[in-house]
């Protein structure tokens, strides 16, 4: 299966939409515009009909895998269903045809709905302020950074380290450096939880902040980290959690309750707002108290029965994008929300934590599972004995698909050789993670048996593997037909 | 509702795989002390029909600008979008997806970014683009700080004509790497070239303007562009897509990073947002651009393919030494611009930005005709004009609110200095007769 680009499906005089008459007296454009300030050539942009247009495009999704489409166990990521009422709310004319800089007394509704979910994300956290606006997961980290740098500034203390463990997200380290600081490693112990002595080493006066993920990116739950959090907070530094993991924790603990002063959660996993096949997603960021006032503003509040932005913050960070929100995302995560509740938030979290173990349970006696201890949402696992087949992780991933199956994660975290992260989600039923199971045991015989099968995988995809060392060494990033 | 598939059989039979009696055993490694020991305080669980009710109820709550004839622009615009978009960012296998690591199985994403990267190339006439950002904003604010990086200066000048809000987070990302941000002087509607001038030096990493401006002027890019260059400083340049089917192309002008917001390509208003920061460059700074690039390749067997590239610049490789934390991009907004651009076509942008334009002028004529209204300044401008108003906007916008219409934006907000001043849209969807009654209405018309 190939598609050609729609630039090659243009002929000559070809029109796809046409706009109306123009219903007002026009001008020679010349007379408006000196001729210097106008485009000279023309952009090359196809020549297509409507047919063509959603002839291509459907044809390109066919070429595409999604959530809808089949498992996608993608560790980190929370690849959970989304619910299909959730894109109908985003899509309703009274949320999407609304204008930002519109009076507050006409846009009553969507204030109310922000304020509302401004709330329930503080309940879920155990934080006392959320702000929406954060574009994406490392932007709220962006965001919780600054305000942390400017939360500092503010108290006159000059710090200059934040400490990220060396099993995090590659944005925790890039953020810190983009916020400022210096990124200082500490590692991690046998049992996959940060380094106790290794983290008193580096924490000192100089800590802005330690940022986590809780449950690591290993699947584990941070066993001491109410330990972590004093020796963080004794030296003056503050805790940062990475809300990657949230979906494993809701209601039955908090960052709140774990000691974090700042976190960011991603409404594109937790509160199963689709990924958008890379975007866009929402990175809200929830504060303590003492925090509250370095928020970016705006921020939705209500006074009496009426809702407002409020502007008048002057020790906000101020704006990290334009207006309030990814406003259709948080509709969606608000819709989703409500449809749960504070009953269903918790089964959800038990659910996801559930799979996660079954799977684990079903492979431990072919994978090998590098921490032998209870997984939380996702877990960390991977092969043995196939070095001598020359059979890589990668490989084996690449034959997932043909079984039908997205990959999970691999080679990430870092800390693991030849790692593999499964994360099943709460939505997916007991039968598919047997088959899934199943399907890997029958990849590792294949693996060991006829290891060129796995090697040479995938064979029933469009593609087959990709050349990107030359993508990359001699890069075409646009058509030039 | 619920989305967990479990039954209860089935619950108890994984339970005792894992030889445990109940889910709270599946966290007995969280210590007692950190516990929730109660209910989480959200509203719900609600059935669908009940979650539907109380959706429409809120978005019921709102005027839209279907109700009200909008002439809000300002960085947001009212342009139509064709049915068939919709349609194409409803197939989930796009929308569901999450980002193409697996090349393999995701060639309809991938192949989509190639087009949009495409596109966005011929519109801005540079060598190469990402496959999005942010916003426009964002964008805007991640070029500053490629510049920087690609200059090893540390200061950007700003023209005041650019987006408030731009600015403001222009200046929020330069508080992380103490970047120093300066902002230049507008006048007659347009930045301030002199003053632009003695500010430059060889410190300068950026100049950004914005192209149509904030004010809806049109901007002398070249000059800005030549000014720049003399002391090896970048020009910068936020373009509105849909001015560049008619304007001439910041590249044209000798920009060196363009970058801008994408929403008037088929993206709804949606209260600000999800929308579509773009970001295209000169080829010879490719390698600094932050965020998802998409290029052309062969597979296995010789046939055209196409793979996330150029990922040594990236957070997941390079960690700390990234060039930006940026992890993502707006996909399905940039496959919604990709599709509207396909479905206007040569032509059709074209048409779209001209209609925009007469609409814009035609308002604009009898507006300043009317007792009291004057025009701020004369300069050639696109889709948006500043007015000068008899009485505060403030009191005119209550007045046309009262008789249907969403009126200007108050510059006073932004710009002290421009009190009594109104910025107005006018965007191909609004009629002849949405201009004659806000005419009226501005005349004193009043019901």
């Amino acid at each position: 299966m190939s598609e050609p680009l729609i630039f090659e499906l243009s002929r000559p005089g070809r029109r796809g939409i046409l706009p109306p008459e123009n219903d007002v007296p026009c001008k020679e454009v010349e007379q408006l515009i000196p001729a210097g300030m106008l485009r000279q050539d023309e952009p090359q942009l196809p020549e297509v009909s409507e047919l063509d247009v959603v002839r291509h495009y459907t044809r390109l999704s066919r070429m595409n895998y999604g959530v809808d489409v089949g498992f996608y166990p993608l560790g980190s990521c929370t690849m959970k269903y989304n619910p299909k009422i959730c894109e109908d709310a985003a899509n309703l004319p009274g949320f999407t045809r609304l204008h930002p800089y519109q009076p507050e007394e006409t846009v009553q509704g969507a204030l109310e709905l922000m304020y509302h979910t401004q709330n329930y994300l503080a309940e879920i956290t155990g934080m006392d302020a959320v702000t929406l606006q954060p574009a994406a997961g490392a932007h709220g980290e962006l965001t919780g950074l600054l305000i942390i740098k400017a939360y500092l500034k503010h108290r006159g203390e000059k710090r200059t380290k934040v400490i990220v463990p060396d099993s995090a997200h590659g944005t925790n380290p890039a953020t810190a450096t983009l916020a400022g600081f210096k990124v200082v490693q500490v590692k991690s112990d046998l049992r996959g939880n940060v380094d106790i002595e290794a983290l008193r080493e580096v924490v000192d006066e100089d800590t802005a902040a330690l940022m986590l993920t809780n449950p690591s990116t290993l699947g584990l739950f941070e066993e001491n980290i109410v330990q972590i959090a004093e020796i963080v907070h004794n030296a003056g530094g503050l805790l940062y959690y990475d809300g990657a993991n949230m979906n494993a924790i809701m209601g039955i603990t908090s960052p709140g309750r774990m000691g974090f002063d700042v976190v960011h959660l991603n409404l594109h996993k937790t509160f199963a707002t689709p990924h958008g096949g890379g975007g866009p997603g929402s990175g809200p960021v929830g504060v303590k108290a003492e925090l509250e006032p370095f928020l970016p503003k705006p921020v939705v509040v209500k006074e009496n029965d009426t809702y407002r932005l409020d502007y008048n913050r002057p020790l906000s960070i101020g704006r990290v994008r334009g207006f309030y929100a990814s406003f259709g995302v948080v509709v969606k995560a608000y819709t989703y929300l409500i449809s749960q509740g504070g009953s269903g938030l918790k089964s959800i979290s038990e659910h996801a934590v559930l799979n996660a173990n079954y799977l684990m349970h079903r492979l431990a006696g072919h994978l090998n599972i590098p921490f032998d201890r209870r997984c939380m949402h996702e877990f960390v696992c991977r092969p043995r004995g196939l070095k001598g087949k020359g059979v890589r992780t990668l490989d084996l991933a690449k034959r997932m698909l043909d079984y039908g199956y997205h990959p999970p994660t691999i080679y990430f975290p870092l800390i693991v050789e030849e790692v593999m992260m499964m994360e099943p989600t709460e939505t997916e039923s007991k039968e598919t993670l047997d088959d899934f199971a199943r399907s890997v045991i029958k990849i590792l015989q294949e693996a060991a048996e006829d290891p060129e099968q796995v090697k040479t995988a995938p064979h029933s995809t469009p593609v087959g593997r990709l050349d990107e060392v030359t993508a990359a060494r001699k890069p075409v990033l646009r058509y030039n037909g | 509702m619920k989305f967990i598939p479990h039954t209860g059989e089935e619950r108890q039979q994984m339970l005792k795989e894992l030889g445990i009696n109940d889910l709270e055993e599946l966290f007995a490694e969280i210590p007692e002390e950190i516990r929730l020991k109660r209910e989480l305080n959200v509203p719900g669980p609600l059935s669908e029909l009940e979650v539907a009710r109380k959706l429409n109820s809120l978005a019921g709550k709102n005027k839209t600008v279907d109700q009200l004839a909008a002439f809000l622009g300002a960085g947001v615009y009212d342009h139509y979008i064709p049915s068939a978009v919709q349609h194409i960012i409803s197939r989930s296998e796009f929308y569901t997806a999450y980002t193409p690591y697996q090349p393999e199985i995701s060639q309809g994403v991938l192949q989509s970014i190639f087009e949009f990267q495409t596109m966005i190339c011929q519109l801005t006439g540079m060598d190469v683009a990402n496959a999005s950002m942010y916003d426009g904003a964002s964008a805007t604010a991640e070029a500053a700080l490629m510049a920087c990086a690609a200059t090893r200066r540390s200061k950007v000048l700003v023209s005041k004509t650019v987006h408030p809000q731009y600015r403001e987070v222009l200046r929020t990302y330069a508080s992380g790497p103490e970047l120093q941000v300066i902002e230049v002087d507008f006048t007659q509607g347009c930045t301030d070239l002199e003053k632009l001038k003695q500010f430059l030096d060889k410190d300068v990493a950026a100049v950004i303007i914005q192209q149509p401006n904030f004010f809806g002027s049109l901007e002398d890019l070249t000059a800005a562009a030549k000014a720049a260059h003399q002391v090896k400083a970048l020009l910068v340049t936020c373009a509105d897509p849909v001015s560049l089917g008619l304007i001439a192309s910041p590249g044209s002008c000798g920009a060196d990073i363009v970058t801008g917001e994408g929403q008037g390509l088929g993206i709804p208003m949606s209260y600000g947002g999800p929308h579509l920061g773009y970001m295209a460059c000169a080829a010879k700074l490719m390698r600094r651009m932050p965020g998802r690039i998409v290029g052309e390749t062969k597979d296995n067997q010789g046939r055209r393919g196409y793979v996330l590239t150029l990922q040594a610049r990236e957070q997941h490789i390079r960690r700390e030494k990234a060039t930006s934390n940026i992890c993502s991009n707006q996909a399905l907004c940039a496959l919604a611009a990709t599709v509207h651009l396909s479905l206007l076509g040569r032509k059709g942008l074209r048409s779209v930005a001209e209609q925009c334009l007469q609409k814009a002028y035609y308002a604009y004529e009898q507006i300043i005709k009317l007792p009291g209204y004057q025009p701020a300044w004369a300069v050639p401008f696109f889709k948006e004009f500043v007015i000068k108003t008899p009485q505060p906007p403030e009191e005119i916008n209550r007045r046309l609110l009262d008789n249907g219409i969403i009126g200007g934006l108050d510059l006073e907000r932004y710009y002290p200095q421009l009190k009594n001043h109104m910025l107005l849209c006018v965007t191909e969807t609004r009629t002849k007769e949405d201009i004659h009654r806000l005419v009226a209405l501005l005349g004193g018309d009043v019901k």
